[in-house]
């Protein structure tokens, strides 16, 4: 295995002023949101122009990386003292941020384009590419940062930038739920991250990345200065944050719910950027999950149980975004599976990333044509036959969807097939449990299709169906020009895998393509079988208008495998029958206290007061009474 | 020699005081408050003379004093509430209570 190059300091050329890929977003969102109805007109023009800025920053960079000699292509620039002893602010361009930077800034601004046509009439259509803009500046941060807390802000950032797009029509209580709901799930994760960042920084005294190699975990390994315990601690927590952001098992539930957002937001943050941050930060962290074997298979089983789950569940739902959302769930957990495999996976994780990052970010936005033109409908049994009405939209989704099943010589074929081999090679089982992944992957998506584009046409009655306008479809066509060339160039001859070698290592041998290797036949095959099996049931027969009850492992599925409930049993009753008993306990504990003795007190001089009758010669009696009392009192003492 | 004088002065008081206790009209109420003053006075007058000194004629002019106060500001108070209430019984009196 060969290990990932030194770090050297940078200055000059565009790297050194890339750090403004982060900051023209950033000062976009903050004219745009401290603008006010101002920006309204010219608005989106402005987010688009940071966005395509920072992308040809990004292509430059790229490029200007390339033109260095391979083991120096790994450059930081130092911006500022962070936080003194601890973090100093840098960008770090290698050969992995800035595949992640040219991804995030490329469909960023494809997706940025798109939002002109699909927000068009929407009157905060400012705010939206505010938050988007916002959210290109934090993911870019995230992947740049040359360090453990840099990373953590840009973190932090998607996040809320994620929180506000979700609930962008936060006057839908469904909108605001989901908003509300992906925060907290991921709150978890980025405890979990949190935790790690500590761990590092007690272990190895530093988070900056260049002091955190592999060979730099091996080193502090075999010193003692870290133990073994405490790098599979790291290890796991980091898999936690990634759980989280990138919605892997247990900590997937936030992303079915998070697509009612607008469907722009979906194909950017949702399928195509934020939630691969999850596999970043497990490529990025490669020096401890590598000395961290126990970690490594647990990123391998949560990746393969993810990719099955996701897969089911995209089987069942008949909201088109829903399907999409389980499908991106079931693709990240295969970038998961490969990035939990090492050096040999990184490179095959990172290619289905990018090509994922294309043909989902493609179906995505299909999937919002084919809503802005049915009139914001999104149950599929409502569409059927929409090809003749809308060609371009339909050829750009089926070109997304042969590279997904991984049609031969498309995209996915050669980035999915990638994975399968490598984790064949590691153990069988997951290997086999990812061809099957493959198999249902090929039936759901074969349903999504024909049950929007084929068959009869179960349209609502005020539906008439259009083509999107250009700004919306030439986006797609760009997207699914991606979708079918650039998995076979990440892929032949290791293109990726010796591009990223500086950055995370390679693997001794290189991996050879197999174009019909058994697995990969096997995997055609049941893709194959997978479409068919969708043609009979969604395709040649009559898709009912009204979902019928389907049978046990349907109802399984349509519930998100029970995840929600789940949750609901394990932390939410509980968390709220620990409410109810402090509220319980406030009320009549602390408050029945406090409220008891005024109440006797109270009661007690209502009583007492009674005394006062207001006749005068009863007060003369009691004085009488007193003065006897003293006097008795008086003589009694004198006598003693 | 002087133990007459106290059991006089013990038995006006506890008249006075039975008055007090049991009489309605303000007026007869006030002269029982008088025969108790007045024998305080006659306790005082009498242990002046048992002790040979003057410390207990002084009191009882000062009571005296204070007594002659007192029924100017009474009487005047209890004609005024006559007049308003047209009653001079102490019960009839009893707005001042819880």
């Amino acid at each position: 295995m060969e290990s990932p190059a030194e770090i050297i300091q940078h200055s000059g050329g565009v790297i050194g002023v890339s750090w403004l890929m982060i900051a023209l977003p950033l000062l976009g969102a903050a004219i745009l949101l401290l603008g006010g109805r101002r920006t309204d007109r010219w608005g989106h023009r402005l987010a688009i122009g940071m966005s395509v800025t920072a992308f040809l920053i990004a292509v430059i960079s790229f490029f200007e990386l390339l033109g260095l000699p391979e083991d120096e292509r790994r450059r930081a620039i130092a911006l500022y003292r962070f936080i003194p002893g601890m973090a100093d602010m840098g960008v770090l361009i290698d050969p992995l941020s800035i595949s992640f930077a040219l991804l995030i800034t490329g469909v960023g601004s494809l997706i940025h384009i798109y939002s002109i046509g699909y927000m068009a009439h929407d009157p905060d259509r400012r705010r939206f590419f505010s938050y988007l803009n916002l959210f290109v500046a934090a993911m870019l941060l995230l992947v740049l940062a040359d360090n453990y807390v840099g990373l953590f802000i840009g973190w932090e950032g998607v996040g809320l930038a994620s929180y506000l797009l979700i609930g962008f029509w936060q006057f839908k209580p469904s909108a605001a739920t989901a908003a509300k709901k992906a925060f907290i799930v991921n709150r978890v994760g980025d405890f979990g991250l949190l935790i790690a960042i500590f761990t590092v920084w007690t272990g190895f005294g530093s988070v900056a990345f260049d002091k955190l190699s592999g060979t730099a975990v091996g080193e502090a390994l075999k010193t003692g200065q870290v133990s073994q315990g405490s790098l599979t601690a790291i290890g796991l927590l980091l898999l936690l944050g990634a759980c989280g952001k990138s919605a892997q098992l247990p900590l997937q539930s936030w992303l079915l719910d998070a697509m009612e957002g607008p469907t722009p937001v979906s194909a950017l943050i949702h399928a195509a950027t934020m939630v691969t941050a999850g596999v970043y930060l497990v490529v990025r962290s490669g020096g401890f999950f590598e000395a961290a074997p126990t970690a490594q298979l647990v990123v391998t089983i949560v990746g393969v149980v993810t990719l099955l789950a996701g897969a089911i569940i995209g089987c069942a739902k008949d909201d088109i975004k829903k399907g999409l959302a389980g499908s991106t769930m079931s693709q990240i957990g295969y970038m998961m599976l490969a990035a939990g495999l090492g050096p040999v996976g990184y490179a095959f994780a990172i290619a289905h990333l990018i090509t994922h990052g294309f043909f989902k970010a493609n179906m995505f936005l299909g999937a919002g044509s084919v809503m802005h033109a049915m009139n914001d409908e999104v149950d599929m049994r409502r569409y059927g036959g929409l090809y003749p009405v809308m060609k371009v939209t339909a050829i750009t989704f089926i070109i997304g969807y042969l590279a997904i099943i991984g049609f031969p010589l498309l995209s996915g074929y050669f980035t999915k097939d990638g994975i399968i081999e490598a984790a064949m090679e590691h153990s069988s089982v997951l290997g086999w449990l990812a061809v099957l992944g493959a198999g249902i992957t090929g039936f759901y998506m074969s349903r999504m299709i024909f049950m929007t584009f084929f068959g009869g046409r179960r349209w609502a009655d005020d539906a008439h169906p259009h083509e999107s306008p250009s700004v919306m479809t030439v986006p797609l066509i760009v997207l699914s020009v991606g979708s079918v060339f650039l998995g076979a160039f990440l892929i032949l001859g290791n293109r990726l895998m010796l591009f990223l070698a500086p950055a995370v290592g390679r693997p001794e041998e290189l991996p050879a393509f197999h174009a019909f290797s058994g697995p990969g036949l096997a995997t055609l095959v049941l893709v194959a079988a997978g479409a068919a099996f969708a043609w009979v049931r969604y395709g040649a027969a009559e898709v009912p208008l009204v979902a019928p009850r389907g049978s046990f492992l349907t109802a399984f599925a349509r519930r998100d495998l029970y995840g929600d409930a789940l949750n609901e049993a394990l932390f939410m009753r509980p968390g709220q029958w620990l409410t109810r008993i402090a509220v319980f306990f406030d009320n009549r504990g602390i408050d029945g206290l406090v409220n008891g003795l005024a109440a006797a007190i109270g009661g007690t001089s209502g009583r007492l007061r009674r005394v006062q009758t207001g006749y005068v010669r009863s007060y003369a009696l009691s004085i009488l009474f007193g003065a006897a009392v003293v006097v008795g009192a008086l003589l009694y003492v004198g006598n003693m | 020699m002087t133990t007459h004088y106290l059991v006089l002065s013990a038995l006006l008081f506890a008249i006075g005081a039975v008055g007090v206790l049991s009489r309605r009209n303000a007026i007869v109420v006030f002269m029982c408050v008088e025969l108790m003053l007045n024998a305080c006075n006659l306790a005082f007058v009498t242990f002046a003379r048992q002790h040979g000194n003057l410390d207990g004629q002084l009191i009882a002019f000062f009571v005296m004093v204070v007594a002659a106060a007192e029924v100017v500001i009474g009487l005047a108070i209890i004609v005024m509430i006559f007049r308003t209430r047209r009653s001079a019984s102490v019960d009839d009196a009893n707005l001042l209570k819880y």
